[in-house]
């Protein structure tokens, strides 16, 4: 019955509860809003970090990635990768030769990442391929030798196009030198220029003919799984049956994404949290009026023997039902907003260049789980709770045979 | 059978600094089925007597013995619970819950004792056809007059089977019909049911129809008849 009194009290002054609710909606949708901009902004990071640069485990030689070396290889990457597949959390697996390189055309030259892969697997560990525009070449043609796929940035830095030539010099095993000439046969984009900029992919045939390697070799394995959050799970697994390897997470491999994803959880709800923070001050000055307003009523209830903490419920209850209300609202406002902007974006291609050079994308798609109004939800609750305490402490003060006298 | 049993009740205001003797050496007693007006003038300290005996206010010395109890004894939430089992009370201006109906209004109290539900909506319809109201369950205050207000007020008194009633002022706001039939129902309870009723009153038709007249002043009882 208190709860019913309590819920039926917040509409006994409809406007100045709705002023009250109105601003909670806005406030809650805002914060859920900028909640699921930041998470959209931090999850096509990560996507596209597992997705298209490091998967979600790595495997390499124990002295590899200290120096990068072409003759610190796995000897027997074949047979491992065939261990790795068996896993039923793996998605799929490529071995890769991984080399720096110096690529030179007649007009430029640059520092790259060297990579061979075996294309038609590689396409199922990251999505390069996708990332290459249908005027910008393939993602390499079957048959031909010594093709190259660049970046958008690279090839301009190179100033070369689709068909140019690219020279790649090489360590081989033996430490000699070796140059070759390659063909760009594609060009990609991806929104980290950073990752565009060192990246070149040829077929690991090609490369494993230049620099001498055994075809049953490779600098590293990379792992794809169907589930990120499985990641060090696997990769747990994985230790504990190659020893002599090193086994890497993406949050290993790429420490400044696996902080964003770490801090991700904590930075989502600080905007929330002062936001409720500041709407618990315009909440504790309604109900303060709500309570200055009610001394006779209250004096009344106290008097015919409704205790205190009857008296604390209805008054708490009453700004919790107050805070919910504006909350919920707010939150179904907040979803639409999110909802729409999900499918359609966010395009901030005007900053392009500032975020694709700390490799964010220049498209947000606002997303949030399930789980953030949940928690929502559970501090809108707390805020209502701690906001009433201060007035229920002045209903709790009133004398009964006062208040029942006083004339508002 | 005593009710309620005063014996040299004092109540002094601000004792250390302009002592005011609101109430001063009371001595009275109040049996079962008692009509009883408390009158006198504006600070004769009739509201603070009341207010004492229904334990709204604490004495400086002296003791009010209901039940057995002495209530000076009871903490501040025993308090609570002695008055919500024991008394009930009428005040002068309707102090109904505005939110809830007439029917709920009565409710409330036997929520806060515990009652049954099914209890709870039997005694209900009883109260409110006692009062008159039977027809006015689902009201809302805002939609009864002054007079029904009160009659509500009455109901819920009654709907906690207390020892007593105390009323503060119940006839201040009425108009004569209001209060003449607002007296009548109380007067009738008293006479069928045996209810003890208390009245602060300045009104000369309350105290008409009381049977006891306990008049205070300045703190003192200067007379007490009975008719």
């Amino acid at each position: 019955m208190i709860n019913s009194i309590s819920w039926k009290n917040i509409w006994r002054n409809k406007l100045r509860s709705l002023v009250i609710i109105t601003a909670i909606a806005f406030g809650v949708m805002a914060g859920v809003f900028s909640a699921a901009m930041t998470n959209g902004m931090f999850d096509s990071r990560i996507a596209s970090a597992i997705e298209l640069e490091s998967s979600n485990i790595q495997i390499h030689n124990s002295k590899y990635l200290e120096n990068k070396e072409s003759y610190y290889f796995i000897e027997n990457a074949d047979s491992i990768l065939e261990v790795v597949k068996q896993n039923p959390n793996v998605k799929s697996a490529s071995k890769r030769i991984k080399i720096t390189a110096m690529a030179n055309t007649s007009a430029s030259g640059a520092g790259v990442m060297l990579y061979g892969i075996e294309p038609d697997i590689e396409k199922n560990v990251t999505k390069i391929s996708e990332k290459i525009a249908d005027s910008l070449g393939t993602y390499f043609k079957a048959k031909s030798k010594n093709q190259i796929v660049i970046s958008s940035k690279l090839a301009e830095k190179l100033k070369v196009k689709l068909k140019s030539k690219i020279v790649l010099t090489v360590q081989s095993l033996d430490g000699t030198m070796v140059n070759s000439a390659f063909k760009v046969v594609g060009i990609f984009k991806t929104s980290n220029s950073a990752f565009d900029e060192m990246t070149v992919f040829v077929k690991y045939q090609d490369i494993a003919n230049i620099i001498n390697l055994d075809a049953t070799k490779a600098h590293e394995i990379a792992i794809l799984l169907k589930e990120n959050q499985k990641s060090d799970e696997v990769a747990t697994q994985l230790k504990s049956k190659f020893k002599s390897l090193n086994v890497m997470t993406w949050k290993e491999i790429q420490p400044e994404v696996g902080m964003v994803a770490e801090m991700l959880n904590f930075s989502l709800y600080i905007f929330m949290i002062i936001i409720l923070f500041a709407l618990g001050f315009g909440i504790v000055n309604t109900m303060l009026m709500v309570v200055l307003e009610r001394v006779k009523e209250i004096g009344m209830l106290m008097a015919i023997g409704m205790n205190r903490m009857r008296v604390f419920k209805m008054i708490m209850l009453e700004t919790v039902y107050l805070s919910l209300t504006g909350g919920v609202v707010g939150m179904i406002l907040g979803a639409g907003i999110i909802n729409f902007f999900g499918k359609t974006g966010i395009d901030l291609s005007i900053y392009a260049e500032g975020l694709n050079n700390i490799g964010y994308a220049s498209i947000i798609y606002p997303s949030i789980g399930f789980d953030y109004y949940i928690n929502t939800v559970i501090m809108v609750i707390l805020t209502g709770i701690i906001a009433s305490l201060y007035p229920a402490r002045k209903a709790l003060k009133l004398n009964p045979a006062e208040a029942v006298r006083t004339e508002i | 059978m005593k009710v309620i049993e005063i014996k040299n009740l004092h109540k002094i205001y601000d004792e250390k600094t302009v002592p005011v003797h609101a109430v001063d050496g009371i001595d009275l007693t109040f049996e079962q089925g008692e009509f009883a007006a408390i009158v006198g003038p504006s600070g004769s300290g009739k509201t603070t007597l009341l207010n004492m005996i229904g334990g709204l206010d604490k004495p400086t010395s002296g003791e009010i013995i209901i039940a057995d109890t002495d209530i000076k004894t009871l903490s501040a939430s025993k308090m609570i619970d002695f008055r919500m089992k024991n008394i009930g009370f009428v005040f002068q201006s309707y102090n109904l819950i505005p939110v809830l109906t007439a029917g709920e209004n009565v409710e409330f109290i036997m929520h806060l004792q515990g009652k049954p539900k099914e209890e709870r909506k039997a005694r209900i319809k009883e109260m409110l056809e006692a009062v008159g109201l039977g027809d006015r369950i689902n009201s809302r205050p805002n939609k009864l007059s002054g007079g029904q207000q009160q009659r509500v007020a009455v109901a819920r008194a009654l709907a906690s089977k207390p020892k007593f009633i105390l009323a503060d002022e119940p006839t201040a706001n009425l108009d004569s019909k209001s209060t003449e039939t607002l007296l009548e129902i109380m007067e009738k309870l008293n006479r069928e049911e045996n209810i003890t009723f208390i009245f602060s009153t300045h009104d000369a038709r309350v105290m008409k129809k009381a049977r006891r007249v306990i008049t205070v002043e300045d703190g003192k009882v200067i007379s007490d008849e009975r008719k």
